[in-house]
């Protein structure tokens, strides 16, 4: 018994060894940054340990502005994405014909790059000289004077982000739903059909329990992608988000480290740390909550 | 209720991209199913027996010909307006609801006046249960459940709505080999009890012997016979259907007809009238064998089974289409056997005749 168990934690060490160097450790050193107050990053010296850092940035008026930021784009994107991703999934494994096509064009984007993704976001909504834009050039077709997406008012601004966001997650959960309900058995709805049931009450009652374990998966994932969310925000405003009032939590740790107010590890970390708080509770809530609605089989 | 199938066809388009040639799954079945009868559909693998009961059920529209239950039409009626409960090869019991609640999904899908009030419907899924004898299980989920137990409970959920026609697909396939024995005599008694016309759809030519009042035995889509049991047993209209049906099953020989003689190799074994001298087939059923010291058809001895009841002689003939020829006698007469040689003698009603073309049946007189 001792000698077995013995093995099992050599065949582990490996994957123990890599998970606490690239994992554990930087984890745990970032919760020390947060908590080092007067942190020098010239003479690598601090004061003392306390909650000062935490309490500076959730003073920050750029991280309030990150946290609000975030929290209407988890909220708006994670689930109209999903929702949007199921109607398409259901749509795409209802028709026969030329339904590899639409699946293969409803897949682009996750294969296209976000930069590149934001060049064409652009087109569609950014005013230059020559254009205000392929949004604005229908705007005014239907007499409506134009708005600037990129550089105007806040709602338009964050119309363009939760878009853009819908846009770029949907590709991966139409693909895990569509194959998740194609491996629903047939049989099941025969059965149903039979019974005389309903479109609706099918898909309520025997399609939504049969893939609710993919739906929870793409649920949980999605909300922490989009608590990590980024790379999007830049794509569109460029990388000055403060002054775009379009940062993100993870833009405004970004900042803290590097940008223009950067040099500050300690209240990057202590971001970190709040935005981690925020997912795993977050994750767990999601959890628990799903314990009474997802069948497994 | 009556059920008339008249010149049901039904073609698939081919799958093969080469040929694109239709598939014939079946080909103008024309037949009545009287009321409160209980009818096997049999044949192998490929026969059209699934295709005709999903017909029968509605998820499949026929090609050509028309259905009919007593007398609606109701070859165009998608499935839920056709009353027909169904019962599918794997259950199809819902895996997430309760066994309550999967007999009570029909009728919850009932709408205006047709929908029971909740205490009828309750009271209804439980007369169900009780009838398939799973009114204990009533809180469990299928996943909970032995294969025979989520058998009665797919049995219940197709009775619950009261169906004009019950249909099962291949209903015993999936269970172990005793409760096979178990469940077919409890569908026997749910059908007697309830009078519902069923159809049901088998490979097993002994589960579709045993407990149907008629059989329909089908072949690359074409019926081949329709009778009672024991009479397509008795009187096979052609090799196929003498070859399916039997355990253990028919043993065929060349043998030819020469002046009034029927001859299995060198031996002349039966003396028969009214068939012209040519090339046969023969069909003798195991129990149509004499074991006798001076018997006519001599057989080379490979072993003597011994099963309580019967004994099972197992010979070899050159002429034979297989390579063993099974006899079973009685166990109370004695086996006479020696060097090596078994020798019988048959009798004339387990013998038929084939033409060797057609494999149609050649009727005769024995003397």
């Amino acid at each position: 018994m001792e000698k077995r168990s013995m093995k099992s934690w050599l065949y582990l060490l490996p994957a123990i060894l890599f998970l606490a160097v690239f994992m554990v450790y930087p984890l745990i050193d970032v919760f020390i940054y947060s908590t080092e107050e007067g942190y020098n990053f010239a003479s690598q010296t601090y004061y003392g340990v306390g909650p000062y850092n935490y309490s500076y940035v959730l003073h920050d008026p750029y991280f309030l502005m990150a946290l609000k930021n975030t929290f209407i784009l988890v909220v708006i994107t994670v689930p109209l994405s999903t929702i949007l991703a199921l109607l398409i999934s259901t749509g795409l494994n209802s028709i026969r014909p030329l339904k590899e096509l639409f699946q293969t064009v409803y897949f682009l984007p996750y294969v296209t790059n976000t930069l590149a993704v934001g060049l064409v976001f652009m087109i569609l909504f950014k005013k230059t000289a020559y254009t205000d834009g392929f949004v604005n050039l229908i705007l005014n077709w239907f007499g409506h004077s134009s708005i600037d997406f990129i550089d105007g008012p806040y709602w338009a601004k964050m119309f363009v982000l939760c878009l853009y966001t819908v846009w770029v997650v949907m590709p991966f959960k139409i693909l895990i739903l569509t194959s998740a309900l194609a491996s629903v058995n047939q049989e099941y709805y025969n059965a149903a059909r039979v019974d005389g049931t309903s479109r609706f009450r099918i898909f309520m009652r025997i399609t939504l329990p049969m893939i609710s374990p993919t739906l929870v998966y793409l649920i949980i994932t999605g909300f922490i992608g989009a608590f990590k969310a980024y790379s999007d925000a830049v794509a569109l405003f460029g990388t000055d988000l403060n002054a775009a009032e379009m940062n993100t939590i993870v833009g405004y740790v970004y900042d803290m480290l590097y940008g223009n107010s950067g040099g500050y590890p300690s209240y990057a970390s202590a971001a970190a740390i709040i935005l981690f708080a925020i997912v795993l509770t977050i994750t767990c809530i999601n959890l628990l909550v799903s314990r009474k609605h997802v069948h497994y089989f | 209720m009556k059920v008339v199938l008249q010149n049901l066809t039904k073609k698939f388009p081919g799958r093969d991209r080469k040929s694109r040639q239709e598939v014939v799954a079946v080909n103008h079945f024309s037949f009545e199913i009287p009321d409160g009868k209980l009818i096997g559909l049999l044949g192998p693998s490929g026969c059209g027996k699934s295709t005709t009961l999903n017909l029968l059920c509605g998820l499949l529209k026929p090609t050509e010909g028309r259905i009919f239950f007593g007398d609606d039409d109701v070859t165009e009626l998608p499935p839920e307006n056709r009353g027909v409960g169904m019962v599918f090869q794997n259950y199809a019991l819902y895996p997430h609801l309760t066994v309550k609640q999967n007999i009570l999904f029909p009728l919850q899908n009932l709408k205006g006046a047709q929908r029971p009030s909740k205490s009828e419907m309750l009271s209804r899924a439980q007369e169900a249960a009780k009838l398939v004898q799973i009114d204990e299980l009533m809180e469990r989920r299928p996943g909970e459940l032995s294969g025979g137990q989520q058998q009665r409970v797919a049995i219940a959920r197709a009775l619950v709505k009261m169906p004009r026609i019950l249909l099962m697909d291949e209903p015993l396939s999936n269970l172990d080999a005793r409760l096979r024995l178990q469940t077919r005599e409890e569908i026997r008694r749910i059908q007697r009890e309830t009078g519902i016309t069923t159809v049901f759809v088998t490979h097993d030519q002994d589960e579709a012997m045993s407990i149907s009042d008629m059989i329909v035995v089908m072949d690359a889509g074409n019926i081949q016979q329709i009778g009672k049991p024991q009479e397509v047993y008795d009187d096979p209209v052609n090799l196929f259907v003498a070859k399916f049906l039997g355990t253990p099953p028919i043993n065929v020989f060349r043998g030819r007809v020469q002046k009034n003689q029927l001859y299995i190799g060198q031996d002349a074994i039966l003396d028969i009238q009214g068939v012209s001298d040519q090339e046969v087939t023969v069909g003798i059923r195991p129990e149509g064998f004499l074991l006798r010291k001076n018997g006519r058809l001599r057989c080379t001895l490979s072993g003597v089974e011994v099963m309580g009841r019967d004994i099972s002689v197992v010979a070899a003939h050159p002429e034979g289409e297989n390579s063993s020829v099974r006899a079973i006698i009685s166990a109370d007469s004695p086996v006479e056997v020696s060097g090596g040689e078994a020798r019988f003698d048959v009798k004339p009603g387990k013998i038929f005749l084939f033409r060797r073309d057609t494999q149609e049946r050649i009727y005769f007189q024995a003397e």
